[in-house]
């Protein structure tokens, strides 16, 4: 098993050097640079030259790359133009509380996903699989964005029940108040995201819980008088979840790229609601620093899903 | 869809099976006239799109467009404007049909644009296989794996003369890759039928056997796909008109309209704005998907009978 981790890591390695030049050059797509996060009314502008040329900014294109790549692993991603601090330190707040959005989010989709997928795999053709389908087709079909603002219209200012904006109430005070006013705040938009996510997983469980009922092993089970029960769960449902315990990686990557949206919407202070005012404040530098911080979680949200697959799953590590 | 009904439905089949083999089109005709809902969806379709294509034929889209802030925020039905109108003075009814257009368009030119270059991708990697397959799948695995939204959103904002034409190209940047993926599974499963590999014995060229054997053996793929990017075509760009890098200001979109709710005052007081918009993208988004789905149906049954 160790041999395919190695190899699908060693995969990675030219796949984040394609998106390291693809961001570089995104970067240089952009206006501004380095230093214009730090012109104030009282800069000389031969001296900002000096600097450019020290900095290496009329160096050849590869120079400037390789330059970029040394400062990137040692974790310096450039200042914000706009909010002159360094943009790790701005990320960093912000992916905080990301992190709990999708780890909630996450908690909730399998929660409500493996339930429903199971329902609708055991009671085939009947109305319980009816429905399911019904709210799988919904949540397919329909825009995610569309989820948001109608469930912020309903939950939050009609009902009055969820909060509209922001990660933490101001009036919060102590430890367990401020978790709570956090949880408080997390609760209506990870619902909204996770009933969006689920729509894969039910799917993969549903079809893999009617693939497998008729399954010789299955027959078999059943023949030797083994309870319907025990079937279903030693053998079925096992089976059955192969597939969702390696969806996992791919739904945190979809969490990421998700997060933009819900983030807007709800306005969360999280990365992606930071990623869309950068863009508004054309903060360059912030900008870049996020495009490949969301590249880089992609690819070991994949990396992680193929990981997994190789643990639960023995037959692909042969390949 | 199911086991049981495939069976049966399969049976039927074949006891209506006449010499000749039905056409494709008979079968979705037949299958979505049998299918309530998906007749349904398909007469809201037809309704979405005369309201729409019809309704923009009568307007000026200059016209449309134009702000006249005594006229701001009317409510429903006042001063003759049915939806009201937004913050400029422009009525909703006006914009919601151009916008629908608008949006609709997008999504067809996305479809187009990546339906063409994911079919040609497919055909090719699934075709020659070997080498080439490796590299082209490498690199449509590469394009899958990128944020595709941050990427888009930047593009939009710093492309120079952005127009409606550049983000038909910025989305269909991404958009191809699924498409061919899609289609290069079929045509790898279709390389070593006995139709092609004959074709190749009797001396047909690559081209002949891609373009006039293996493609007219997908089209019912390529309907089905293309019904379904559509949907999500339209999607992405309402998402991205939505946060406000879709569709430049000054061309309607329903993403634009909906984007009015981003506002908290809209979302409670002014309802107008964004409710209209939003329940028709519900119901475009809802009627085109089912539709391809009974397309997906009707293919599986014309499979079954041949």
């Amino acid at each position: 098993m160790w041999k395919t981790v190695l190899r699908r890591i060693l995969i990675m390695i030219p796949q984040l050097i394609i998106l390291s030049i693809l961001v570089f050059f995104l970067a240089k797509m952009m206006p501004g640079d380095p230093f214009s996060g730090l012109i104030g009314p009282n800069t000389d502008p031969k001296q900002l030259e000096a600097l450019k040329r020290q900095a290496g900014l009329y160096d050849p294109v590869p120079v400037q790359y390789a330059h970029w790549l040394k400062n990137l692993f040692k974790g310096d991603l450039g200042i914000s133009y706009i909010q002159h601090v360094p943009v790790t330190s701005l990320i960093a707040d912000r992916a905080v509380n990301t992190f709990w959005l999708a780890l909630i989010t996450t908690i909730i989709t399998y929660c409500v996903a493996i339930p429903l997928g199971v329902t609708a795999g055991r009671h085939q053709d009947e109305w319980q699989d009816q429905a399911v389908q019904i709210f799988n087709y919904i949540t397919f079909a329909v825009p995610p964005f569309v989820f948001y603002i109608l469930g912020i219209w309903l939950f939050g200012f009609t009902l009055g029940w969820f909060p509209i904006s922001g990660s933490v109430s101001p009036n919060a005070s102590g430890f367990f108040g401020t978790i709570g006013s956090q949880i408080y705040h997390i609760i209506l938009p990870a619902c909204l995201v996770a009933l969006i996510s689920t729509t894969s997983i039910v799917q993969y469980l549903r079809t893999g819980i009617v693939d497998n009922k008729v399954e010789d092993y299955v027959r078999t089970a059943h023949s030797k008088g083994v309870p319907d029960n025990v079937v279903f769960s030693k053998h079925i449902l096992r089976n059955s979840l192969l597939p969702i315990a390696s969806s996992f990686g791919s739904v945190i990557a979809g969490l990421l790229s998700g997060s933009m949206i819900v983030e807007s919407v709800f306005s969360y202070p999280g990365m992606g609601k930071l990623f869309l005012d950068s863009i508004g404040q054309r903060d360059y530098s912030t900008l870049t620093a996020l495009i490949l911080i969301f590249g880089v979680l992609t690819l070991l949200g994949n990396l992680l899903s193929d990981i997994i697959m190789s643990i639960v799953d023995p037959r692909i590590r042969i390949k | 869809m199911s086991e049981k009904k495939e069976n049966t439905s399969a049976k039927e089949a074949k006891k209506k099976k006449i010499s000749s083999p039905t056409s494709s089109f008979k079968v979705v005709v037949r299958e979505i006239v049998k299918d309530k809902v998906a007749l349904t969806a398909f007469i809201v379709i037809v309704l979405v799109l005369l309201f729409t294509f019809g309704g923009s034929l009568f307007l000026n889209a200059e016209k449309v467009t134009e702000t006249n802030i005594i006229d701001a925020y009317y409510g429903w039905g006042m001063n003759g404007h049915i939806f009201g109108t937004d913050d400029g003075g422009r009525d909703i009814l006006n914009l919601l049909m151009m916008g629908g257009r608008n949006s609709i368009l997008i999504g067809l030119g996305v479809t187009a644009v990546c339906e063409i270059v994911g079919l040609l991708v497919g055909l090719v990697s699934g075709y020659y296989g070997g080498n080439v397959d490796a590299v082209i799948m490498r690199i449509v695995d590469f394009i899958q794996v990128l944020p595709a939204m941050p990427i888009e959103i930047v593009l939009v904002s710093v492309i120079p003369n952005y127009n409606p034409l550049s983000l038909v190209g910025i989305i269909s940047l991404f958009g191809w890759t699924g498409t061919s993926r899609y289609f290069r599974a079929f045509v790898l499963s279709q390389r070593g039928r006995d139709y092609v590999l004959a074709s190749k014995t009797s001396g047909s060229s690559d081209f002949k056997i891609m373009f006039r054997e293996v493609l007219p053996n997908i089209t019912s793929m390529i309907i089905i796909d293309v019904v379904l990017q559509i949907a999500s075509n339209i999607g992405i760009e309402t998402t991205l008109s939505f946060i406000g890098y879709g569709l430049p200001s000054t061309v309607p979109s329903l993403g634009t309209l909906i984007g009015f709710a981003n506002d908290p005052v809209n979302v409670v007081s002014r309802p107008w704005l964004w409710l209209p918009a939003t329940v028709m993208l519900l119901a475009i988004s809802l009627s085109v998907n089912y539709v391809g789905r009974a397309f997906q149906r009707a293919a599986d049954a014309r499979q079954r009978e041949n």
